[in-house]
């Protein structure tokens, strides 16, 4: 039995007073009818309202969509054919540069991730726009996918994968078969992961968008940078809720997704 | 040929747009700043054959280096990088050591709620998160309004543009990095080892001391590590919340480059950056090998 004191309810009351109160308040002054933020003058919904007229909002929100969807997807493909070489291609000359190069982009500074790919789209002459900042997005997330993906293939059993070799399948069709539903969970929390991290950049974005692609963070921060403003906890309100809602829902799919492994692993090891 | 594709795939995009820009990086470090597109000098003239490839190398020399250093912006801001990165790793170790120990003594059922309300702000946006400590800490936010209610102050605190804002927008944000690995440690520790402790006369405090901390190790340098690397880094904490007192390189950097224009500084100070960091980072791998070896 674990003991379980005042200190303890303490820390937990406060340290979880500090990670909340911050975004209550921040959710709850979106509804202000004042334009000041820190003066409350009744209830509103009006800056919901200019949120959603703004047409410059509107445009990088689904710019930044767009771009998230589209580099999570391409990085997951890549991320998860880099775990797979990581963990099962066994060696090949060239895999310490290789695995240097997935866990590097990890602990560089977005500053100089940004500032190098801005020097190399400039050097080979390539546009800036929605798609260099897709190349950006898909090289960093990628290399966290496959950390992802690989901490999972690890834990796998491989004599499934040659069962189903030995049973006639092609590595392409065990792949398929065998390996893909048992690492599903964690390509697609890699997916999550490689959206959200797309959906907040600002650094990387900020670097290698031109004039023809403005991305949410880029125009939340140039618009924060004149101080607060309350479309700007509209919208925060919104994201907010969004993020709330996907990770509840997600949580609860993996309980769920648990709860029927343990069960199938349980009939599978009643013996016939 | 499968797995040939499979591994070149990756390899060859990572080369492509991992290693190749950092060569770029590199290269634009040596170079001298001119009024061109690109704003820099020299250019690999390819049509001049070995002579252009001569005199490409000759024209690359270290004087952005030199002048990092004879500048005393530069320093400054790396060895203030070095000390407010420093400064919050051990404030968020402070606050965060509690809060993942008190998880790790919840009730069992309890854990999987708290250890999703940790991870819930990470998944939120970042900006977001830092803004959110913008209309608190300014002069008429609320913070300075509840002190002022509450008595103990006459005059709103300046504390939004100050160091002291980056230090709380620094601890908030990267709070479920230090609590994450402590709790993980924390939760694998067989409580009869404190039970143990306590019956051969240890007081709580030094059981605690003697025993739980030294078995939370691994998860203290992690979290560490998970804070101090980034945070060297750091742009968009000292830009909204610091001052123009607050000098951090990656604000530096990103004034070299988009104010100034001047990309061969800039791109010497990435390197500068990169080559700070190495230590640390091997210092974090060495430490998650060790673990792994512990654990396997």
């Amino acid at each position: 039995m674990k003991r379980f004191s005042w200190f303890n309810a303490t820390s937990l009351t406060l340290g979880f007073a500090f990670l909340y109160v911050p975004m209550i308040i921040l959710v709850f002054y979106s509804f202000n009818a004042s334009k000041l933020v820190t003066v409350w003058a009744g209830f509103s919904t009006q800056w919901y309202g200019e949120l959603f007229r703004n047409e410059e909002f509107l445009n990088a929100a689904w710019v930044t969509v767009n771009v998230a969807v589209m580099s999570s997807t391409i990085a997951t493909a890549l991320g998860t054919m880099a775990a797979y070489v990581l963990v099962r291609a066994g060696r090949f000359s060239g895999r310490t540069l290789f695995s240097g190069m997935i866990y590097a982009p990890l602990v560089m500074p977005e500053v100089i991730t940004g500032l190098s790919l801005l020097l190399l789209f400039i050097g080979i002459g390539l546009d800036r726009g929605v798609l260099t900042i897709v190349l950006a997005h898909t090289t960093f997330s990628m290399c966290y996918v496959s950390v992802v993906v690989s901490s999972r293939l690890v834990s796998f059993d491989q004599s499934l994968e040659e069962a189903a070799l030995d049973l006639g399948c092609s590595p392409f069709e065990a792949f398929r078969l065998v390996t893909l539903p048992i690492i599903a969970p964690a390509v697609i929390s890699g997916w999550l992961l490689a959206f959200t991290l797309s959906l907040d950049d600002l650094v990387i974005a900020s670097f290698t968008t031109g004039p023809s692609a403005t991305t949410l963070p880029i125009k939340i921060f140039s618009a924060v940078r004149l101080g607060v403003s309350p479309e700007i906890n509209a919208l925060s309100t919104i994201m907010i809720a969004i993020v709330t809602v996907g990770v509840i829902t997600a949580s609860l799919i993996t309980k769920q997704a648990a709860v029927r492994q343990a069960r199938d692993e349980r009939m599978a090891e009643r013996p016939a | 040929m499968r797995r040939f594709i499979l591994i070149a795939v990756p390899y060859l995009w990572l080369v492509a747009l991992f290693l190749i820009p950092f060569v770029i990086v590199l290269k634009i470090s040596l170079s001298d700043v001119a009024l061109a597109r690109p704003p820099y000098m020299p250019q690999l003239d390819f049509a001049a054959g070995w002579e252009g490839f001569q005199s490409f190398f000759a024209a690359l020399d270290f004087e952005n280096f030199w002048f990092l250093t004879t500048d005393d912006l530069y320093w400054k801001a790396y060895l203030s990088s070095l000390q407010i990165s420093l400064t919050s790793t051990v404030m968020t170790l402070l606050v965060g050591y509690p809060i993942a120990y008190a998880m790790a003594r919840a009730a069992p059922e309890w854990r999987p709620t708290l250890l999703m309300l940790v991870i819930l702000p990470f998944w939120t946006s970042f900006l977001i998160r830092v803004y959110a400590w913008m209309g608190i800490l300014s002069n008429e936010g609320l913070l300075n309004q509840f002190l002022l209610w509450l008595g103990v102050i006459n005059e709103p605190l300046t504390i939004l543009n100050t160091n002291t804002a980056v230090y709380i927008g620094i601890v908030y944000t990267y709070l479920p990095f230090m609590v994450l690995p402590i709790y993980s440690a924390l939760e694998r520790m067989d409580d009869s080892l404190l039970e143990a402790a306590e019956d051969l006369g240890c007081s709580r405090l030094s059981a605690f001391w003697l025993v739980t901390i030294p078995l939370s190790k691994n998860g203290i340098i992690a979290g560490c590590f998970l804070v101090f690397i980034p945070v060297i880094g750091e742009f968009v904490i000292p830009s909204l919340l610091g001052g123009s007192g607050t000098l951090m390189i990656g604000k530096v950097l990103w004034e070299e480059f988009f104010s100034n224009r001047d990309w061969p500084v800039a791109s010497a100070v990435a390197v500068i950056l990169l080559l700070i960091l190495v230590i640390p980072i091997i210092l974090f791998q060495r430490n998650e090998q060790k673990q792994r070896e512990a654990e396997g």
